[in-house]
């Protein structure tokens, strides 16, 4: 597990929403192909740092930052980084599941479409090899072209997440994606992600600290904007070094 | 004070005299719609409506008029519909509020609130006479687009801002570009709340008379190109009412934009709930 | 990540759709200011040689002659916007109330767009139902030519009641819920509920729906031309005949040309003013209620 190969580094990472600071001097380093789950109370700055990964946070207005994340080696709030291409590359995966009002394939196929790829064999490759990756290939095969809206909760976030793999991602980021499914969906999720850590490096935020435990490999704890603690996951959940860790993980607040 | 009823007496009354005049109000609709198509049914016939009309009008039908009033709307519409849907796209995706946007609101609104002989007041000043445009299709269409687009801006900024605010997340989120997002998810989801002003507006063009008599003018042959003079269905029904060329004819013609208004009303009540369903 | 020349490809295209976006945007201000300059520019410069007093408190307009009274006009527009208020307020308000407090949902729903409908009819035709129905019914009953004063009020009244009902009924609805529950909570009758705290809370909302349907009744035309009676003297009762604004200027530009033309412009003028004035009081009345 260790010694291995850095991609992401946040370095003196603050984040501020007009005069409210909501992320504290974050420094810590992800590695390839590693799941890292960040858990933490509501408010604790975790979908906000996950935001600010593939640049999502500029979407709100009012937001600045200081401090680095690099990706790769490079920068990505370097004003020359291509911003579309980014968030090709750290695919998104939302708490609640949105499909768009299309079908099934064109859901899967929406981000391809706009990177302009015309190639329609293609395309349906990576439709179907995207779908198969989530196992909700043998469940909606037989209607592609029907509306995604269609589909039950679980079956649309697994979709959501088959819609990121199909830009190819090394990336992808996961926002509390189980927090409106039932335990069954919520375990198909996390079979598919443990099968493709494989391949992606995987970051989840999470509410459940159990999902935390379950799935991840290192888990970090995120309270007020700081980071608190990052370790092995089996570490941090029986041996945590902070107190404040503990609080949390035993259910004393949050 | 003994006078007074007791709060229960006193809301017995008012109630049963609210009642009274909202059943009035819509009394009063019943009777308009009632007379005007009892007597203007009987007139409408398949001759009346496609045949031009005779004698400025006595006799014949309404043939020219009727494509006069299609060809006029469908111009302002092409005209007025980018205009506004532009308006609303920049307002709600492009912008924050702040002074432009309160003077772009502004603009709209007061635009909404001018009466229709202002409009061809001035439509007929620019249009018809320092443009030479002369009373024409042209002058007559960019003066009634001009009078719906605070309509289609106002529907359509609406219905855009009705989009789930997570589908531009989503867009985003998958490397679309501003105007990807906007494109290929908000104006498609926006579609029928779009229509709805769309349709709204045709609703007021039909009816409208005195922004479209001073610039499209009242010819009764059928229109050649942009420039002929044309007269829509309602210019041509104050024409024969006013003038008393024939009021059966008169009848018959306002039957018909009774008939045209009550459609694209139940057309748009239908849109509009289908939309505000599937997004509520 | 980075590849330089797509992204300033893009990034180029998306300002030249913003600014396009924006420059649609400046179509409606835009328009405003060029109705505002061409009708002052034809309008202002024979006011100005006439001087504003004789337009604005003389009686007489024989355009033909040089005479350009427009004192009957203003006080015809003011009287039947006034016959129309009396008649279409009451009309709407009650609506949006009995809609609002007593009806169900369901009935709302389904009489709130019929009695909107009211707005779509063309206003040539409920100038026509004036002229067949109302102005015989008047003349017989009340006297006079039946063109008059109180026949347009009536008209007009039913052509803004649709406005008042609707935007007061968008008012009241629009009141959080707390209001009308506590308040029946506290023993006090539906009545009571909607006299003494929703009409003082919805106010400025349904001010603003009245200002709006004033808006409406003085720039009707069409169907005050057809039943007013168009009289160019100062109406004594309200069974005599009048003439308001807009009929003034649709009854004559048809021949109008040189000065003649110009005073119309000088109406349109007042006309515009008084529109933008209402238009504005509305506009900051309703912006009120918003915050």
């Amino acid at each position: 597990m260790m010694g291995k190969e850095v991609v992401i580094k946040v370095k003196d990472f603050s984040y501020y929403v007009g005069s409210s600071q909501i992320l504290k001097n974050l420094n810590f380093e992800v590695f390839k192909n590693e799941i890292l789950s960040i858990i933490g109370p509501a408010g604790s700055g975790k979908s906000s740092f996950l935001r600010c990964l593939n640049r999502m946070n500029e979407i709100r207005a009012e937001t600045k930052i200081e401090g680095t994340i690099e990706i790769n080696g490079q920068n990505i709030y370097f004003p020359e980084v291509n911003i579309t291409e980014l968030r090709r590359k750290v695919g998104m995966v939302f708490a609640l599941p949105v499909p768009l009002p299309r079908s099934i394939f064109e859901n899967v196929a929406f981000g391809l479409r706009m990177a302009g790829v015309k190639d329609k064999k293609l395309i349906e490759s990576r439709v179907i090899d995207s779908l198969q990756k989530v196992a909700l290939w043998n469940e909606v095969k037989d209607r592609l072209h029907s509306s995604a809206l269609k589909l039950s909760g679980g079956q649309q976030q697994r979709l959501c997440i088959a819609r990121v793999l199909a830009m190819r991602p090394e990336f992808i980021l996961l926002d509390e994606p189980c927090s409106g499914l039932d335990p069954v969906s919520t375990m198909k999720i996390e079979e598919s992600l443990m099968e493709l850590k494989n391949n992606y490096t995987i970051i989840l935020v999470t509410n459940n600290t159990k999902q935390a435990a379950r799935v991840s490999d290192r888990t970090a704890f995120f309270l007020s904007g700081e980071l608190i603690e990052i370790d092995r996951t089996d570490r941090l959940f029986t041996a945590p070094r902070d107190r404040r860790t503990n609080d949390y993980i035993s259910g004393r607040f949050g | 004070m003994s006078l007074r009823l007791s709060p229960r007496k006193e809301q017995a009354i008012v109630r049963r005299l609210l009642f009274g005049l909202t059943a009035l109000s819509l009394f009063i609709l019943a009777f308009i719609i009632f007379f005007i198509l009892r007597h203007g049914l009987p007139v409408i016939s398949w001759k009346f409506l496609t045949q031009n009309p005779i004698e400025t009008g006595k006799e014949g039908g309404i043939f020219s008029t009727i494509i006069g009033t299609i060809v006029l709307i469908i111009l302002a519409l092409v005209i007025a519909t980018p205009l506004g849907v532009g308006t609303a796209i920049f307002l709600t995706e492009y912008t924050v509020e702040g002074s432009l946007t309160r003077i772009i609101r502004f603009g709209s609104e007061c635009l909404a609130g001018i009466p229709s002989i202002i409009f061809g007041l001035f439509g007929f000043i620019l249009f018809v006479t320092k443009l030479k445009f002369g009373w024409s299709i042209l002058s007559g269409s960019l003066t009634l687009a001009f009078m719906v687009l605070p309509t289609i801006i106002r529907t359509s900024e609406e219905a855009i801002k009705f989009v789930p605010q997570a589908y531009r997340e989503v867009s985003f989120s998958l490397g679309g570009t501003k105007w990807q997002t906007v494109s290929r998810v908000v104006l498609p989801s926006a579609l029928p709340g779009i229509s709805t002003g769309v349709i709204l507006s045709i609703g007021r063009s039909i009816g409208e008379t005195a922004a479209v008599i001073f610039t499209a003018g009242s010819a009764l042959r059928l229109p050649t190109s942009l420039f002929s003079s044309t007269r829509t269905m309602s210019v041509h029904f104050y024409i024969l009412a006013r003038e008393g060329i024939s009021l059966s004819k008169a009848y018959g013609t306002a039957a018909v934009l009774i008939i045209s208004i009550l459609l694209i009303n139940v057309i748009t009540y239908y849109l509009m709930n289908r939309f505000l369903r599937k997004y509520t | 990540m980075g590849n330089r020349t797509t992204m300033k490809g893009t990034e180029s295209k998306e300002k030249l759709i913003r600014l396009f976006l924006l420059a649609t945007a400046l179509s409606a201000i835009s328009i405003l200011a060029l109705i505002s300059v061409f009708i002052f520019t034809e309008g202002l410069p024979i006011m100005f040689r006439h001087g504003f007093k004789k337009f604005l408190f003389s009686l007489d307009w024989y355009p033909t002659e040089g005479h350009f009274g427009l004192l009957p006009m203003i006080i015809g527009s003011l009287m039947v916007t006034v016959g129309a208020m009396i008649i279409g307020v009451p009309l709407g308000l009650a609506g949006a109330i009995y809609l609002t407090q007593f009806s169900s949902k369901k009935v709302r729903m389904v009489v709130k767009p019929m009695i909107e409908l009211l707005a779509g009819i063309p206003s040539v035709v409920y100038g026509f139902i004036g002229v067949v129905i109302l102005v015989p019914f008047v003349r017989e009953n009340f006297g006079g030519p039946g063109f008059s004063v109180l026949t347009a009020s009536i008209i007009l009244g039913i052509m803004i009641l649709p406005t008042i009902l609707s935007i007061s009924i968008d008012s009241l609805m629009a009141l959080p819920p707390a209001y009308r529950e506590g308040s029946i909570a506290l023993g006090a009758t539906e009545w009571q509920t909607t006299r003494m705290v929703l009409l003082p809370a919805a106010r400025s909302g349904i001010i603003a729906s009245i200002i709006l349907g004033m808006g409406r009744a003085v720039g009707e035309t069409m169907a005050v031309i057809m039943i007013a009676g168009n009289a160019t003297s100062l109406p004594r009762t309200i069974l005599d005949p009048v003439r308001t604004l807009t009929s003034n200027i649709a009854l004559e530009m048809g021949y109008a040309s040189g000065e003649h033309r110009q005073a119309l412009f000088a109406t349109g003028v007042i006309l515009f003013i008084i529109i933008m004035v209402l238009n504005t009081v509305a506009n900051l009345t309703s912006r009120k209620m918003s915050r």
